[in-house]
């Protein structure tokens, strides 16, 4: 592998993994603050006793997302810079205001939160963790809106001179339709994950008969949460899939290994494609249900891989401009199929609880339960990897080509020092965070210290 | 002044923020194990990082994106370039953050021996490289300029380890020590307060003397020397008055000069380097804030984005300095040796 193909995989694991942490974190963020605001509304212990519990594995979780998410924010300019320099003028724009406005106020009010239980009024120590969920909220916009450029590129105007893209509208790079489109498919989906962790957690416990006055109403909460974000995710990826249709259809035409143009296009269950991926030799479908997809319409025209690649090289000169299809294809369907698995398992359970007030079942619900919060977060990594995937071959849609954007001095002994380093240390970390994970669930809340603490002790905030 | 200027002096401004900041997290983490000799005073000098650490960190998040915002041409030269110094010095970061975190959850003496470890050498690294890197961006390296045009660096990862740059990494970390040293005598009660005083003079006087030779050394091949010599001049009085006022007791007033002294370090620097961002030392093509920088619009759109947002993240960062300004002693720890996930049952 050349350095190119390792600067690949290695933005791949990075941004994967982070992306692994990341929208546990979001999403926590919010139902912490909401079991915070119910023990500050109600002053019921057991509110508290989750908080701090959820609190603990928000905090674990939090903690390589921060961490990995430093990489990201050099590793372009490390691997990527001949991409630098050709989008800098506006995709760093969008990164430098994440900073500003959305890390300093998460990691600053997050250690408010964190140390602040006993040095802060009621009330100012509950808006510490609004504040902090609302930073990764607005970290996760600009992060996306940086993204959604590099799939649409709007705003901006071709500098021959400089030989690079230049901002000429802020504001259409911060509010276009695909910015907006996958901000919401990606926030409701990071809402998907977190209720399912909690969900899971919680009902684990319960059926463990573990701690059942304080799991129940979060075992609730999480269920109605993946229910109804799975009922977002698909609206807003409906819209999304729209969207994306109209901006790069060859990314349907993959995802759907559609290989000729064709009306009332049927969205496919199944597809084995040729081996040189011109065409299709098996397939089984619902019929016209692509048509309404991209268009709203059965009788629209979708267009097909083999004709868009003709109209490519018309437009941007000889070369192949289809992505990996099997890719596009699998990864398309595996982000919505395992997004509705953990939805479907969340209904089960809620079920269950409606007709017997708790949660009761053998051992494949555990089963399920503990299943529950992983499967979501592959579903949203296959999101990302047909995103990413099928954007390729361009880095920018229309403008960049990934294969001229790497650092050219960097030789591949560098690439690959660094990748094989990452990946093992990531996956050291991943194995201590998701062992400690496991260890604070064993342990469950803390039931026994007191609810507040005498004038004496206000001192002791020993969380480290 | 034009907004390439600007936003030099703003770059020039979020350093000088991480370095002052981070700078005493490094000095704190690196004395770790020296100054913390049981587990009581290790948990307390880790308490006083708790609440800010990833805050502090954050000013060199907003450093990297505003360099790449404002002069993506030196985003893309020096990272490529430095490439695997910043490896080193983003390992280090990841490990360190990890290990505040995880240290502590449970009492295990491997488990958190370990992690301290982890914490001093992934101090160290960083408080070392950032004045390597530093070093060698005023001194100047080997570029070239490509086919396409782009400046690129033309060294490999030993170009960047001379004596100069060796020096001046050497001098931040002994800086950053001293920094964090002082940190802790104010921070901290007890019988670490005061280790923590005296060892700030002991490597406060290394500090000194490494200082001034870097600091001489620098100023030779400069062109522009006058206000490089007033930094410098200003670095000495504001470190003497550092050390004087910790040798007084005086702890508040010793981390306010300290922090100054880091700041200057910072200030002399980038003076040293205006108006370049990353000259050549082999002829070629240096980056300058012209010629690296983003188009006029860019720059407005984030000077007004910067104007607005600066201040107040000063004001709430700066708030929750004040919430946690009491001091921490080891005998407020109540039971040092149990980690949170330690206990299976109740
Ligand atoms: C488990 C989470 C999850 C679930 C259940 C779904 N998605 Fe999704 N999807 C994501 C999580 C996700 C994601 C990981 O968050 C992505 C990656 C980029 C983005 O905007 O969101 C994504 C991307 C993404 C894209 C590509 C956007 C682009 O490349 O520009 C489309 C078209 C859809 N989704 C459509 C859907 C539809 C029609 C769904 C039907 C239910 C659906 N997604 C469920
Ligand atoms: C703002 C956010 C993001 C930006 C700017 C971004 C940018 C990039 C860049 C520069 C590449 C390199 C080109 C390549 O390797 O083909 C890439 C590839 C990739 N990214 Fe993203 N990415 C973002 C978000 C994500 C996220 C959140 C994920 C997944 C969790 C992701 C997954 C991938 C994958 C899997 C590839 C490899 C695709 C391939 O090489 O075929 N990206 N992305
Ligand atoms: C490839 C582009 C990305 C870059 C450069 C990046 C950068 C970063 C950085 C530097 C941090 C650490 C902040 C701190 O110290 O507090 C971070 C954390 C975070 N990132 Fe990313 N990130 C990327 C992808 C994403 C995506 C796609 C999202 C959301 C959709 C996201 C959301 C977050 C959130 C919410 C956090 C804070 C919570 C946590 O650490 O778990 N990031 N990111």
């Amino acid at each position: 592998m050349g350095s190119l193909e390792i600067a690949r995989w290695q933005f791949a694991i990075t941004t994967i993994y982070h992306f692994i942490f990341v929208p546990i974190t979001i999403g926590s963020g919010f139902l912490v603050a909401g079991l915070q605001t119910a023990w500050y509304r109600t002053s019921q212990e057991k509110y508290l006793r989750a908080t701090k519990f959820f609190g603990k594995l928000f905090l674990i979780n939090f903690a390589i997302g921060v961490v990995t998410g430093i990489v990201q924010e050099f590793q372009f300019g490390m691997n990527w810079s001949t991409y630098s320099r050709f989008v800098g003028d506006i995709f760093g724009a969008p990164l430098a205001m994440e900073g500003l406005l959305a890390f300093f106020l998460e990691s600053t009010f997050l250690g408010l939160w964190i140390f602040g239980w006993d040095y802060l009024p009621k009330k100012i120590h509950l808006a510490t963790i609004w504040l902090a969920a609302t930073g990764t909220l607005i970290s996760a916009y600009f992060i996306l809106a940086a993204n959604s450029w590099m799939q649409h590129p709007v705003g901006y105007k071709i500098n021959p001179m400089k030989g690079r893209a230049e901002l000429t509208n802020i504001f259409s790079v911060l509010f276009q339709k695909t910015a907006l489109s996958t901000f919401f498919h990606t926030i409701t989906s990071t809402f998907l994950c977190s209720g399912a962790l909690f969900a899971g957690v919680a009902g684990y416990l319960v059926l463990k008969g573990k701690y059942v006055e304080i799991m129940k109403p979060v075992l609730k909460v999480g269920l109605i949460t993946v229910i109804i974000s799975f009922l977002l995710v698909g609206v807003t990826g409906d819209y999304t899939a729209r969207v994306m249709t109209s901006q790069q259809p060859m990314k349907m035409a993959a995802a759907e290994a559609l290989y000729n143009s064709k009306t009332n296009a049927p969205f496919s269950l199944f597809t084995i494609g040729s081996l040189d991926g011109s065409h299709s030799v098996f397939q089984i479908g619902i019929p016209s249900f692509l048509s309404i997809m991209s268009h709203g319409s059965p009788n629209s025209q979708v267009e097909g891989i083999n004709d868009l690649q003709a109209q490519y090289i018309n437009k941007y000169g000889p070369g192949s401009y289809k992505p990996v299809i099997w890719l596009a294809y699998w990864s398309f369907r595996l982000m919505i199929g395992f997004g509705a698995l953990a939805a479907l398992i969340a209904f089960l359970a809620l079920w269950k609880i409606r007709r017997n007030k708790t949660l009761t079942g053998g051992k494949w619900l555990q089963g399920a339960m503990i299943l529950l919060p992983i499967l979501p977060v592959v579903g949203i990594s296959f999101g990302w990897i047909f995103t990413e995937s099928a954007r390729q071959p361009w880095i920018v849609f229309g403008l960049q080509k990934t294969a001229t954007a790497v650092s050219p001095q960097v030789n591949s002994g560098e690439v690959w020092t660094t990748m094989i380093v990452f990946t093992l240390l990531y996956g050291i970390l991943a194995i201590i965070e998701f062992g400690l994970m496991i260890r604070t669930i064993k342990v469950g809340p803390d039931v026994t210290s007191p609810i507040s603490k005498s004038e004496h002790d206000q001192t002791l905030v020993i969380a480290y | 002044m034009t907004l390439n200027s600007f936003w030099f002096l703003l770059i020039a401004i979020l350093w000088i923020g991480y370095f002052i900041l981070e700078g005493f997290d490094f000095g704190v983490g690196i004395l770790l194990r020296v100054l913390g000799k049981n587990e009581a005073e290790r948990r307390t000098l880790l308490t006083t990082l708790g609440p800010i650490w990833d805050g502090n960190e954050v000013w060199l998040l907003v450093a990297g994106g505003a360099t790449f915002a404002a002069f993506p041409e030196w985003y893309a030269t020096l990272f490529s370039g430095f490439y695997l110094p910043l490896f080193l010095i983003l390992l280090s970061l990841i490990i360190r953050g990890v290990a505040f975190e995880y240290r502590s959850k449970y009492g295990s003496p491997t488990w958190r021996n370990r992690w301290d470890f982890a914490i001093s050498i992934s101090s160290f690294i960083p408080a070392l490289l950032w004045g390597v890197a530093f070093s060698n961006i005023v001194r100047g390296i080997p570029l070239h300029t490509s086919k396409l045009g782009n400046v690129e660096y033309a060294g490999g990862f030993f170009n960047l380890l001379n004596l100069y740059s060796l020096l001046g990494g050497v001098t931040t970390l002994f800086l950053f020590i001293t920094h964090g040293a002082i940190f802790i005598s104010l921070k901290t009660d007890g019988e670490l307060r005061i280790k923590a005083r005296f060892l700030a003079i002991r490597t406060g006087l290394v500090t000194a003397v490494l200082a001034v030779s870097y600091l001489l050394w620098t100023l030779i091949g400069l062109t522009h020397k006058s206000l490089v010599i007033l930094g410098s001049l200003l670095i000495v009085i504001t470190w003497i008055a550092s050390l004087a006022f910790n040798f007084l007791g005086k702890e508040g007033w010793s981390f306010v000069f300290s922090s100054l002294t880091t700041a200057l370090v910072v200030a002399t620097l980038f003076e040293a380097l205006y108006p370049n961002v990353l000259p050549s030392n082999n002829g070629s093509l240096g980056l300058n804030i012209f010629n690296a920088s983003s188009s006029h619009y860019t720059l407005k759109v984030m000077t007004i984005v910067a104007v607005f947002m600066t201040p107040i993240v000063l004001l709430y960062q700066g708030w929750t300095y004040w919430i946690f300004r009491k001091r921490i002693s080891p005998n407020q720890i109540s039971d040092p040796h149990k980690g949170v996930l330690d206990h299976l049952h109740q």
